[in-house]
């Protein structure tokens, strides 16, 4: 089967930034995204878990979406800004795709 | 003052509620893993939040909109704004933080905790006290101006403009807001024949729910406390439980000159000294993103709101009682 090179922005965040998360995304012109909600984990400011906690503070997320490497790139300047001072986690990786027109 | 401090200090910490709190705190310190489910105790919350809410408006609208409410609500906000300052003041007293840790404390005990307000109603039931059902609108205006204040203190001490419009609609729109002061609205609307038909519903459960929720609150807050104490100085621990009784005597002139009745002075009181641990933080989170949760949620939710449900609001109760009558 053919397959289509995109790149895959994978982004853990906080959860009360996510209404800014997915008003940048959409201003950006992102056609798709899926977020989940993070379980547990530890970072550099020792371990967090999310059951327990109240409201969103404390709780993280995992957003997923797959773009044109231009898109990506244009996209991914934005997030540094946004997440300039937030807890995070960043990565970008090669992918195939068999519907390109989807992304 | 002392015999009636004792008195209502036992008829408060042998109340069924705040022994639940206690066992939650003490099972989850102990390294228990008792909680709730996250959906659960987000109902078990709105379901109290739309009792005292409605209970609020009804209970206002038998007593009637007078100028005593205007003279709360502004009282309220004067506090909200005010109390931000002196937190600011004594946290550079009595603890090393930089200015935006310092600020972002001061934001949580400006605003006010919804649940401490729930446990102030319940414990006034308890001994006896009436109160003014319009105190669940002065909560709701409690809410917002010590996070403004906050930012305007963080944004001179760093030069940073935050963006307070995202900000202050998080804390507005938050479910426990929007629920309090909608169904103290329905209340309003539905009056004291509206508080008949579902009676049986907000009042005889009340109680029993407020158990269960502080049950998984107490649970929450031991687990804060067990996770981040070890971050915590003296001076910050010393803090987080002097300043309510700071808060507290800042509101009692404000109580005093808005003409409530005692258990409203004490209510007042209970509201002044209670600190967000939930609207806040998100807030934070937002305007703040360097002050560290791991600080003012462990103050706001460890160490204050245990203070204020076992021991604060006997002593509130007690002062409004001394100085009220």
């Amino acid at each position: 089967m053919q397959t289509f090179p995109k790149k895959q922005l994978t982004i853990i965040f906080e959860k009360p930034i996510l209404p800014r998360m997915r008003r940048l995304l959409d201003a950006e012109g992102v056609t798709g995204y899926t977020i989940f909600p993070a379980l547990a984990g530890r970072g550099t400011q020792g371990a967090w878990d999310s059951e327990g906690t109240l409201g969103d503070t404390g709780k993280m997320v995992q957003m997923l979406c797959v773009l044109d490497g231009d898109a990506c790139d244009r996209v991914l300047d934005h997030v540094f800004g946004l997440l300039g001072g937030q807890i995070g986690i960043v990565t970008v990786q090669d992918v195939q795709v068999i519907r390109p027109a989807h992304f | 003052m002392m015999d009636s401090f004792f008195a209502l200090a036992s008829a408060n910490l042998l109340s069924p509620p705040v022994l639940f709190f206690v066992l939650g705190f003490a099972g989850a310190f102990a390294g228990s893993n008792l909680t709730l489910p996250e959906p659960v105790a987000k109902t078990l919350s709105i379901y109290l939040m739309l009792a005292i809410g409605f209970k609020g408006g009804a209970a206002a609208a038998a007593h009637g909109l007078g100028t005593d409410l205007v003279i709360a609500l502004v009282s309220g906000a004067i506090l909200s704004a005010f109390i931000p300052l002196v937190a600011y003041g004594m946290l550079g007293a009595m603890a090393k933080l930089p200015v935006v840790d310092r600020a972002a404390v001061a934001a949580h005990y400006g605003s006010i905790s919804i649940v401490t307000f729930v446990a102030a109603t319940a414990a006034m039931r308890t001994v006896g006290l009436e109160y003014e059902g319009f105190l669940v609108a002065v909560a709701a205006v409690m809410e917002t101006p010590a996070i403004l204040v906050a930012l305007f203190i963080a944004s001179r001490a760093s030069g940073r403009r935050s963006e307070k419009g995202e900000v202050l609609s998080e804390v507005f729109l938050n479910s426990s807001i929007v629920v309090l002061t909608g169904a103290f609205i329905i209340g309003m609307i539905t009056g004291e024949a509206g508080l008949k038909e579902i009676d049986g519903f907000i009042t005889v459960p009340f109680k029993g729910v407020l158990c269960l929720f502080l049950l998984d609150m107490g649970a929450v807050a031991g687990r804060g406390v067990r996770s981040g104490w070890q971050g915590m100085s003296a001076g910050l621990v010393a803090f987080a439980l002097i300043m309510p009784f700071v808060s507290a005597l800042i509101a009692l002139p404000f109580g005093l000159a808005s003409g409530l009745s005692t258990g409203g002075i004490a209510v007042l009181m209970t509201l002044a000294a209670s600190a967000s641990y939930i609207a806040v933080p998100a807030a934070m989170r937002l305007a703040l993103p360097e002050a560290r949760p791991s600080i003012y949620l462990t103050l706001s939710l460890g160490f204050t709101f245990p203070m204020n449900l076992t021991i604060g609001i006997p002593v509130y109760t007690a002062i409004a009682r001394f100085v009220a009558g």
